[in-house]
């Protein structure tokens, strides 16, 4: 039996804060994330929550407040503390992060094998035989057939470009991701395969997650716990389907009821 | 030491979208359930017992009052306890089943009965075939396994969402109507899977509107009437 005060955070945000010259980007966001943990981060545009995972992925530096990551060796580290290549190196290796858009994620000139095979020299590896066989049993197991392996993510479709940039993050077995509205412009058919990929290889390779969404329905399938953002601050936090059966907060109340019934 | 127990629990919804209305749904809420024990509640509906089980499984927050459980030698407050603390022991300690079926996209109806016994760490194909046996169990034909039950009937999604909640041997139980929409043959088969359950010394607590069923299985009756508040 597991028990609960040996183990440590991965991450705990402290405090996040970031303002664009005056205006409000993100204000005091604070919480702890373990491991094996799916948290959604959900709010509508302009809520912050974009702001709040640039912050935690380093993309952006916060005006206040500090994110503290435990690391492979059990140390933890203050993530600005850190100098550019250790978070460069900690980003192409322990961290993945899935961009809405794929173009962004993905070296659209570069084959799909040689996209996922480039996280795997990132990190030290050179048998070319090798990367190229782990390259291909992640694009099975992300549905992506055999024989196009050669071919560069310009010749496939969106659903199967977002199923590379995560074969891509992944190859690494990174201990956190990062995803910003994965399934975003993506037909529904097309969503739901993706949204069972997810939830599967997130649970089966026990990484935590942070995923922001608008869609509520995406964060109640994907992550067990959330976090709804107005207007830049956290209102309302807790496990998913206790703050989607039982919201608390107005704001909260009203995206709840907002859903369309099918 | 009992398996579950419920001290002063209350619960209000505030509904801001309607002026910040005020509804008091329960007060006082106590009682506690044994190992080996099958506590039914019952009273009209609307009187609350959905919310109560709702309040156990911490889909709805607790407002007052503590919710114990019994992990390993120690109890667990639920009405306190962190989403961390209250998935763990969910995943280990707590099975919920509803009438309803919350269908992933894709899914298997056979992945959908194992899912729970690989997050508790069994081998995938030892949760399969155990699975397939509860399926069977609950006479689901097998031609229906490997397809997701979006589109099957509401007969056979409450069977597979069944399946699914009673198979792994959680030591307490939360039933909401499992045999709503169940003809007699598969009632049966609920009224034995929870008599096997309570031999093996798990805490019930049912809502069951069917009174054979009720007499069936119930050692404890608690009227929720009792914790309504005066409205």
């Amino acid at each position: 039996m597991t028990t609960f005060e040996d183990d440590r955070p991965l991450l705990v945000a402290e405090g996040l804060t970031k303002y664009y010259s005056r205006q409000l980007g993100c204000r005091d966001a604070s919480f702890e994330l373990y491991e094996g943990e799916v948290m959604a981060v959900v709010g509508e545009s302009g809520s912050g929550k974009s702001t709040l995972l640039q912050l935690l992925s380093t993309q952006i530096e916060p005006s206040a407040g500090r994110v503290l990551y435990r690391m492979r060796d059990g140390t933890v580290r203050n993530l600005w503390e850190m100098t550019e290549p250790e978070r460069r190196f900690l980003l192409r290796t322990d961290w993945g992060y899935v961009h809405q858009d794929p173009q962004h994620g993905l070296r659209m000139g570069v084959s799909a094998g040689g996209n996922v095979g480039e996280r795997l020299m990132a990190v030290g590896q050179r048998n070319y035989a090798n990367i190229r066989a782990v390259a291909a049993d992640w694009l099975g197991r992300v549905e992506i057939p055999a024989d196009r392996i050669d071919d560069t993510p310009r010749t496939y479709s969106g659903g199967m470009r977002q199923r590379l940039q995560i074969a891509r993050n992944l190859v690494t077995a990174p201990r956190l991701i990062f995803m910003d509205e994965p399934t975003g412009g993506l037909d529904v058919s097309v969503q739901a395969r993706l949204l069972d990929l997810l939830r599967r290889i997130v649970s089966e390779m026990r990484i935590a997650a942070i995923v922001v969404t608008h869609d509520l329905a995406v964060a109640r399938l994907l992550s067990n716990r959330i976090m709804v953002m107005k207007g830049g601050e956290v209102i309302e936090a807790g496990l998913t389907d206790q703050v989607l059966d039982d919201p608390h907060q107005p704001y909260t109340q009203l995206l709840v009821s907002s859903i369309l019934p099918v | 030491m009992p398996a579950l127990e419920l001290k002063d629990v209350a619960k209000t919804f505030t509904m801001h979208l309607q002026g910040g209305l005020k509804l008091p749904v329960l007060r006082d809420v106590s009682f506690a359930a044994e190992p080996g024990q099958c506590v039914v509640l019952t009273g009209p509906s609307g009187a609350g017992k959905s919310s109560i089980l709702k309040l156990i499984y911490g889909n709805y927050r607790c407002d007052e009052g503590a919710i114990l459980v019994r992990d390993g030698e120690a109890q667990i407050d639920l009405a306190t306890a962190t989403p961390r603390h209250i998935l763990a022991v969910r995943r280990r300690a707590l099975g919920y089943v509803t009438q309803f079926l919350r269908a992933v996209p894709r899914v298997s109806a056979l992945d959908i009965v194992a899912e729970p016994l690989i997050a508790e760490g069994a081998a995938p194909d030892e949760a399969t075939a155990r699975a397939a046996d509860m399926l069977k169990r609950f006479n689901v034909p097998e031609r229906l396994w490997s397809l997701p039950p979006a589109t099957f009937s509401g007969g056979e999604q409450q069977r597979i969402n069944l399946a699914r909640g009673l198979l792994p041997d959680h030591p307490i139980l939360l039933l909401d109507e499992p045999t709503a929409s169940l003809d007699v043959r598969n009632r049966a088969v609920v009224v034995d899977i929870v008599r096997e359950r309570k031999a093996r010394d798990a805490a019930i607590v049912a809502i069951v509107h069917d009174e054979q069923v009720r007499d069936d299985i119930a050692d404890v009756a608690v009227d929720v009437t009792r914790f309504a508040t005066a409205a």
